[in-house]
């Protein structure tokens, strides 16, 4: 069953973060593995976020240990460097919750600026691109090249030299995905990708992911409350609450699991027998946060 | 009473009689009570006059403004855009005023007087140095109140080369711009990762040390004297004088115009090189990082990018220039001292920027051109011409807050290039 | 230790003129997230108010000094706070919510404008006062050196202290405060509960041109010397005190502004009077390299 264990691409060991007094996150491990889509669910302050920021080195925790094992053999031990190189060296990209793109910038320049240490090295660090080398040009044209690649994959092909803060919502979130893509990841970290959805967008979506795990053989790993997304698409799914794991499987184990339950309905642990019961009544479509 | 108050003309003259009313209060004392120096201390006589003659302008000027031009939330920019063209138009119009401006440059030593050609060195000065503070402001959208720092350590590295090395001008000024650029790292080094006003407030305090230094520093620096005699450029080795120099090499009578209109062509140069260095940068990626920067700089975080290095790149850039037109500035004077770079040439700087539009190299020409050239024009106003320069800084900037021209042309593009409109374009933290 | 003494009163004398300043500029801050460039030359003005009141009030026959100081003082903050009010309604309102660097732009302008009107008004020349309040304790002696607490300065830091408490009470306890508080969280939301919030703003900007005004009248009467351009150095180094304290916190515009009073008079009297200023400031720059919030001010988390 857990398939995640054998070859992980991501290990948390005990992460906490204490913010002051506040634990956001409390002695959390799990693992990520290579070829899934992973799910981090939990209800709202579950610390879910908390665990993105410092997998992806916004944050330094307190205690514990994030490991990336790349694909070429080599591990990294992201609480250890610094925000940028965990997006340029240990190859973890990841959205935000609250859409962050440049906003003033077209869609192809937010796509463009993703493939930003490629293209620096091929401009001999500009020196060369103020000359305007062949290199540099050749290097700017395949850049060029992956940006339509990856607009065409998110269908926004015909937008791609208007603002992207222009964009509808929907479109927004597809190219803050694909613009994390540009930067070649192998874990690829989504927060609340669904998240202002429409159920016709949410499945272009899955597919989207999907591709992303099978053609890009990229790793997912997201945060989501749109559970009956995180059911069908999941291979794995850690639950959180209170900054604390309560569950750890695939999908079909997590929605029947009496903590898990509890923990959404909101009832005390002595009565999770009652809530399995009610469980059975609710399918995994009602069971929203 | 009530329902008259309630009719646009009665509303507009109450709210003149309150603009008057406030005017009263503001210049009773400051305007009304002048002191005057007397034998034994400070005396005092009244101008109730002149305050008079405010209060009437006030409510007379209010009344008609309200009643003829003024109307919603923000009436001067209200005012302004029904008289003046719409930004679509200014972007159109933007594509020939480029080479325009570029054109009557070139020319204009053929038919302008001395007059206007020192205008002109003045005008290019400031633009240069925009263009420079554009790199920081504009695109990286850090703000740096402390522009004039780099340009002093420019000037001074000129001076003081020449002064106990002998070096030349053209050996100098890429020094210093190297050494501004130095500076600038220096400086950027620690404080690059402080946001917002924190930055402002550090640069303005660098600025302000670097100037007290060279105020202080009397042995080294001349303090409030300055340094004077500072060695004019020759053009390749040939010097601009009487005998055996540029006029005799190429056969023609001497004039001492020679000079100016090589200064001219000099520093139309340097700022083309600083624009033609910043247009090509803001095409390579690591100009597409400043201003990803100025977007989004924990997005920027995200993608693998360097924030420190990419603001150290920009604050380096930029004193650099600032460096360069130092250097120009030194030789041009043969005189420099503390005095020419206080922090209101740097809030001038910047204010040419952003009254400009941030980010907008012609943006940059029009507001240097407007506000330095205007300056100039009006010298016979003598100390009301400040004044007017501080209130057209204030009208401007309400008119169009984001400047003259707020638009963003692309770096790349697929298929059109479309300009992005200013209302989508971050203005940065840093 | 004499010597230290008085450089300690002298300190504290400049630090609470700086303290008062900065409230002004951190006030604005805090609410509407701007750097009031022109609030160095309302001091300016204020001083200049006060100076022109004094000569007036002294031209009428009132002789008597208390009274005299306290028409100063009054005409001084009311009349300062309309100039403070008015920079507020022409060169910021006009601009609320928009590009964040437009109102920096218009504060230089103001500024400008400030000084360049005082000047044309009333001339460029600097403004001599004869001392008005002469005297002071001999706190010490020793081997001839006296350590002095002159009036003037028991009267500054008095003053200081009761308006600071004052104004401490004002903002944590009455329903004014209450908004200002709410406009710095979230003005559209204070709004939304029925807070006016221009109105909170113009007084927040008549506030702070009050304190400012009170600074003006210690300045003039302490150093005896105006001109038009002694709001600019005040005005930095209050603005340097106010970020050294960390802008936004009340305390902190306190705490900083004697801090740079300190700074500068020990500086002064241990080291040099030219470098006064880059001990200032270069001590501020190290301060804020190592607490980016400056002293008090909260530490800004970084949203992601």
């Amino acid at each position: 069953m857990s398939s995640w264990k054998e070859n992980p691409i991501l290990t948390v060991e005990h992460l906490t973060m204490r913010f002051g007094g506040l634990v956001a996150v409390d002695d959390l491990s799990f693992e990520v593995g290579r070829s899934d889509i992973t799910a981090l669910i939990g209800p709202n302050g579950a610390g879910k976020t908390t665990v993105f920021n410092c997998v992806t080195g916004f944050y330094k925790p307190t205690e514990g240990r994030i490991t990336m094992n790349r694909s070429n053999g080599q591990s990294y031990l992201l609480e250890r460097i610094p925000d940028f190189q965990i997006a340029h060296h240990a190859k973890v990209a990841r959205t935000f919750q609250n859409i962050r793109l440049f906003g003033g910038m077209t869609v192809l320049e937010n796509l463009m600026i993703a493939q930003h240490n490629k293209l620096m090295k091929d401009s001999l660090f500009s020196i060369g691109g103020i000359f305007g080398i062949s290199s540099f040009r050749k290097s700017e044209k395949a850049s060029v090249k992956k940006a339509t690649e990856w607009l065409e994959r998110i269908d926004l092909i015909d937008r791609a030299d208007d603002p992207a803060a222009d964009l509808p919502y929907g479109d927004q979130r597809r190219l803050e995905i694909a613009r994390a893509m540009c930067t070649n990841p192998e874990l690829l970290c989504l927060d609340e990708p669904a998240a202002g959805l429409n159920p016709r967008e949410t499945q272009d979506l899955n597919g989207l992911l999907r591709s992303i795990r099978e053609l890009d053989k990229t790793a997912v790993l997201l945060i989501e409350h749109d559970m009956s997304m995180v059911m069908e698409i999941s291979d794995h799914v850690v639950v959180l609450d209170y900054g604390v794991k309560i569950s750890d499987g695939d999908a079909a184990f997590v929605q029947n699991d009496p903590h898990v339950i509890a923990a959404y309905l909101g009832v005390d642990d002595d009565e999770v027998d009652e809530a399995e019961a009610e469980a059975k009544v609710a399918n995994a479509e009602g069971v929203k946060s | 009473m009530a329902d008259f108050l309630n009719t646009r003309v009665g509303a507009a003259l109450k709210d003149a009689v309150l603009a008057a009313v406030v005017t009263l209060l503001l210049t009773s004392i400051m305007v009304g009570i002048k002191t005057k120096t007397e034998q034994g201390g400070l005396g005092i006589e009244g101008n109730w006059s002149l305050v008079a003659w405010m209060v009437l302008a006030v409510l007379v000027g209010r009344f008609a403004m309200s009643l003829l031009v003024w109307r919603g939330r923000n009436p001067v920019a209200n005012a302004m855009q029904s008289i003046l063209p719409k930004q679509e138009t200014v972007g159109k119009i933007g594509k020939f005023v480029g080479p325009a401006l570029l054109v009557f440059a070139l020319t204009l030593p053929f038919y302008g007087n001395r007059y206007v050609i020192d205008m002109g060195i003045l005008v290019l000065t400031y633009i240069m140095l925009g263009w420079g503070l554009n790199i920081v402001v504009g695109l990286a959208g850090l703000l740096d109140l402390g522009y004039v720092a780099f340009y002093a350590v420019g000037a001074y590295s000129y001076a003081l080369f020449a002064q106990y090395f002998d070096l030349s001008f053209w050996v100098c000024l890429p020094l210093a711009g190297i050494l501004a650029s130095f500076w600038g790292m220096i400086l950027g080094f620690p404080v690059l990762r402080l946001r917002g006003d924190y930055l402002a407030i550090v640069t303005l305090a660098f600025g302000e040390i670097i100037r007290v230094v060279l105020l202080n520093w009397y042995e080294f620096t001349g303090g409030p004297d300055g340094i004077s005699r500072i060695p004019r450029p020759s053009f390749f080795g040939l010097e601009f004088e009487r005998k055996g120099g540029f006029a005799d090499f190429f056969g023609i009578p001497y004039d001492s115009m020679h000079r100016v209109i090589f200064l001219f062509y000099l520093i139309l140069a340097l700022a083309l090189l600083t624009n033609f260095v910043t247009m090509r940068m803001r095409k390579l990626p690591i100009g597409r990082a400043w201003e990803a920067l100025r977007e989004d700089e924990i997005a920027c975080r995200s993608l693998g990018i360097n924030t420190t290095n990419t603001k150290l790149t920009a604050f380096a850039l930029g004193a650099m220039f600032g460096g360069f037109a130092g250097a120009f500035f030194a030789t041009r004077q043969g005189f420099i001292s503390p005095e020419s770079f206080t922090f209101m040439e740097s809030a001038i700087i910047l204010a040419i920027v952003v009254l400009g539009g941030l980010g907008s190299q012609l943006g940059v020409v029009v507001a240097s051109i407007v506000m330095i050239g205007g300056f100039e024009v009006f010298r016979d106003l003598q100390d009301l011409r400040m004044l007017v320069f501080g209130l057209l800084m204030v009208v401007i900037m309400i008119w169009k807050p984001r400047g003259i021209i707020s638009s963003r042309a692309p770096s790349v593009f697929l298929k059109e290039k479309k300009a992005v409109s200013g209302d989508f374009v971050a203005e940065g933290e840093g | 230790m004499e010597y230290f003494i008085q450089q300690l009163i002298n300190g504290v004398t400049l630090g609470s003129i700086y303290g008062l300043i900065a409230i002004g500029y951190t006030m604005v801050y805090g609410i509407i997230g701007m750097i009031n460039f022109a609030h160095g030359d309302i001091f300016m003005v204020g001083a200049f108010i006060a100076l022109i009141t004094l000569l007036a009030v002294v031209a009428m026959g009132i002789t008597f000094l208390p009274l005299v100081l306290l028409i100063v003082l009054i005409v001084s903050m009311l009349m300062t706070s309309v100039w403070g009010w008015s920079v507020e309604r022409i060169a910021y309102r006009p601009l609320r919510g928009s590009f964040r660097l437009a109102p920096l732009i218009t504060a230089i302008g103001m500024s400008i404008v400030l000084q360049n009107f005082v000047q044309v008004v009333q001339g460029a020349r600097v403004k001599p006062l004869p001392p008005q309040i002469t005297g002071g304790i001999t706190i010490m002696e020793k081997d001839g050196f006296l350590v002095q607490l002159s009036y003037m300065q028991i009267l500054i830091i008095v003053t200081t202290v009761l308006l600071m408490a004052g104004f401490t009470m004002l903002i944590n306890k009455t329903s004014l405060g209450r908004a200002q508080r709410a406009c710095e969280q979230d003005q559209k939301m204070a709004s939304l509960l029925g807070v006016n919030v221009d109105r909170t703003i113009s007084l927040t900007f008549v506030m702070g041109a009050a304190l400012a005004s009170v600074a003006g009248v210690m300045f003039l009467l302490y150093y005896g010397v105006i001109d038009f351009y002694i709001g600019f150095l005040a005005g930095v180094k209050a603005f340097t005190a106010a970020v050294l304290g960390g802008i936004g916190s009340l305390p902190g515009a306190m705490l900083g502004g004697l801090l740079i009073g300190l700074i500068e008079t020990f500086w002064s009297g241990y080291f040099s009077v030219e470098y006064k200023d880059v001990a200032a400031f270069s001590i501020l720059a190290i301060v804020l390299i190592f607490m980016p919030s400056g002293l008090l001010g909260k530490p800004e988390v970084e949203k992601v």
